[in-house]
């Protein structure tokens, strides 16, 4: 009996539903054309970061398929026939240091800036000033490296690694030659790429602080100082952690700049012990090696698999990032 | 004593935030006055007429360079424009729902993605489908990096077309697509042109795809299927080269590369005076 009933119906659902169908399809309009097809090139970033997942992950299977987890935490890199050996340890130890110094140093130098400007600046150098900021985030990469090569480099040597190395140079950290083509380099160079993204947007963050709380701190009689640390800093806190994580996420997936300063050792050489020696990022190390790598070679599904870690990488740094100046940006934006 | 030491506090802290501007401010005027300084030099009619001449010589130019990424940014701005624009145009007039919140979110997620990372992504399904280095991959790879640039500041032009003027278009009977594109887009046009030009600027000087896709060349366009030189390139490539010559050409190249990119930069900020401020914060 309930067999019969079930019958009925399963046969009657798709033909009803085939006929509705059908109705729509004669009402299909010029409009739902534009809201289907404009829907379907939305998709687009869905199906490029899909997409990305699964390449990196297929070119980075041999590699894995090979060494395991060993692939993640050992240090030697040979890409001698016979003798092939690849560990992303010393890669992934140099993109965190050299990220950690970007941060200590070009965080502090961008929250002073957009406190500066977006509580304390007169009015008439506020745009200006911003402006100029902005513009050091449309430096090329490859400019910032070309100019960290043959200028900044000597900065560092003359004021920095000089001195440290003459009065410290027995503290393990800063034994080195004072060469310029380092990690302590290629640090201070992200941290000057990273000020850009992390004031402007703290910026952005403590101007859409409602004026109401600077007020309330200013009728109790706060100064300027007392204002922002009081009222502006807390309000606008989750907005200026979202823009120091955004700053991280650029400081880890930058390339150019650190490949060009950073000296480029490779294997246990690229381990990182001191400020002063030559090291690797993981994105350095794709950049210098890509070239050599023949299809489908092992050093090439290595090097995808680092491609893999960063990509683990940026997309943890990027998607908490957006998730915590997601609300601030994005509803300035619509008010604006 | 609290008085005075409170503005010693508000007057120490206005002192720092100077300091903090002058120390970023330093940088950019070093880069500037450095590549105007050492690549005026290498300017010269030949320079920005003809290819590199022979390795280790000093005669060429960095012609096939300049028509390199023209050719690639004009390629990459006739693929992630048309996406971009339609994935702007639907998250602003459609995308107020789960999807377009997802989509909305990946956008922002991609457009602060490692460019190399896109590098490998184009390398490993152009670059080996086509069995090598081409022009096509690299233009591919640029407008992956555009895409996100001009979805968004196409949604949030379109967001700032006041509704009245949409529905008086409405209002006189013609379809909503029609509204969306003859006036909607229309009006938006400032803001829209002005994410496509920052999303140009923004591309031209990538690098690191490139080298991954493109690879670089000695010689002019010679077909979508073959390498192509770029600015970017050459700029890197003469880094590594221990010759005078090649250095001197690396910072012409380098005053050609950021004449183009900030001339695009600031003739976007004075063009528009503040107009689209909320666009350039992101780019």
């Amino acid at each position: 009996m309930t067999k019969t009933v079930e019958r009925t119906r399963n046969s009657s659902v798709p033909a009803r539903s085939f006929i509705r169908w059908i109705d729509r399809l004669k009402q299909f309009s010029a409009d739902d054309f534009f809201e289907v097809s404009s829907t379907a090139f939305a998709a687009i970033v869905v199906v490029i970061l899909a997409l990305m997942s699964v390449v990196l992950t297929r070119g980075a299977y041999p590699v894995f398929d090979k060494f395991g987890i060993g692939f993640v935490f050992g240090s030697d890199w040979s890409a001698v026939a016979g003798r092939e050996v690849y560990g992303a340890l010393p890669y992934i130890l140099g993109t965190s240091v050299t990220s950690a110094i970007a941060m200590i140093v070009g965080v502090p130098i961008s929250l002073g800036i957009a406190i500066f400007l977006a509580e304390m600046a007169p009015g008439s150098i506020r745009n200006p000033m911003s402006q100029l900021i902005e513009l050091l985030a449309a430096v090329p990469s490859v400019i910032y490296g070309f100019w960290g090569l043959f200028v900044f480099r000597f900065w560092i040597v003359d004021w920095i690694e000089t001195p440290l190395s003459r009065y410290f140079g027995t503290i393990p950290v800063f034994q080195g030659t004072p060469f310029g083509l380092d990690i302590l380099t290629a640090g201070l160079i992200l941290a000057i790429m990273i000020i850009p993204t992390v004031s402007s947007i703290s910026k952005e963050a403590m101007m859409a602080v409602p004026s109401s709380q600077r007020e309330a701190a200013y009728s109790i009689g706060a100064t300027r100082w007392e204002v922002v640390r009081t009222g502006v800093l807390n309000y606008s806190r989750s907005g200026i952690f979202g823009a120091t994580i955004l700053g991280l996420g650029r400081a880890v997936g930058e390339t150019m700049a650190v490949t060009m300063v950073i000296g480029n050792a490779t294997g246990m050489a690229a381990f990182p012990r001191s400020f002063l020696q030559s090291g690797q990022t993981l994105s350095s190390l794709i950049a210098n090696e890509f070239g050599e790598a023949a299809p489908g070679s092992l050093l090439l599904s290595s090097l995808i698999g680092l491609g893999l870690i960063l990509f683990a990488f940026a997309l943890i740094i990027n998607v908490s990032a957006q998730l915590m100046v997601w609300k601030v940006l994005r509803v300035k934006g619509r008010v604006e | 004593m609290g008085s005075g030491s409170r503005r010693f506090k508000d007057k120490l802290a206005y002192g720092l935030g100077m300091l903090c501007i002058a120390v970023a401010t330093v940088p950019l005027f070093s880069i500037l006055f450095e590549v105007v300084r050492n690549g005026i030099g290498a300017i010269s009619f030949q320079f920005l007429t003809s290819p590199p001449g022979v390795f280790g010589q000093a005669s060429g130019g960095i012609a096939n360079a300049i028509q390199g990424t023209i050719i690639l940014l004009a390629l990459a701005s006739a693929i992630a424009v048309p996406f971009g624009l339609l994935s702007g145009v639907y998250l602003a007039e459609f995308g107020d729902n789960g999807y377009g919140r997802t989509v909305r979110f990946l956008n922002d997620v991609l457009s602060e993605f490692p460019s190399i990372v896109i590098g490998i992504l184009v390398y490993s399904i152009i670059v080996l489908a086509m069995g090598g280095f081409s022009t096509t991959a690299g233009a591919i790879a640029l407008s992956i990096i555009m895409l996100p640039i001009i979805t968004r500041t196409t949604e949030e032009s379109i967001k700032l077309v006041p509704s009245s003027i949409r529905d008086a278009g409405l209002a006189l009977g013609i379809r909503r697509w029609r509204a969306t594109i003859s006036i909607v887009l229309s009006t938006a046009r400032g803001g829209v042109i002005t994410g496509i030009l920052l999303a140009i600027a923004r591309v031209s000087g990538e690098t690191a795809p490139l080298l991954l896709t493109v690879l670089g060349s000695s010689f002019f366009f010679n077909g979508l299927n073959q390498p192509v030189a770029a600015l970017p390139l050459t700029i890197y490539r003469d880094a590594n080269v221990p010759y005078a010559f090649a250095r001197q050409q690396g910072w012409g190249a380098a005053l050609v590369l950021i004449l183009m990119v900030l001339g695009l930069n600031i003739g976007v900020r004075l063009a528009t005076s503040g107009r689209y401020k909320f666009l350039r914060s992101r780019v």
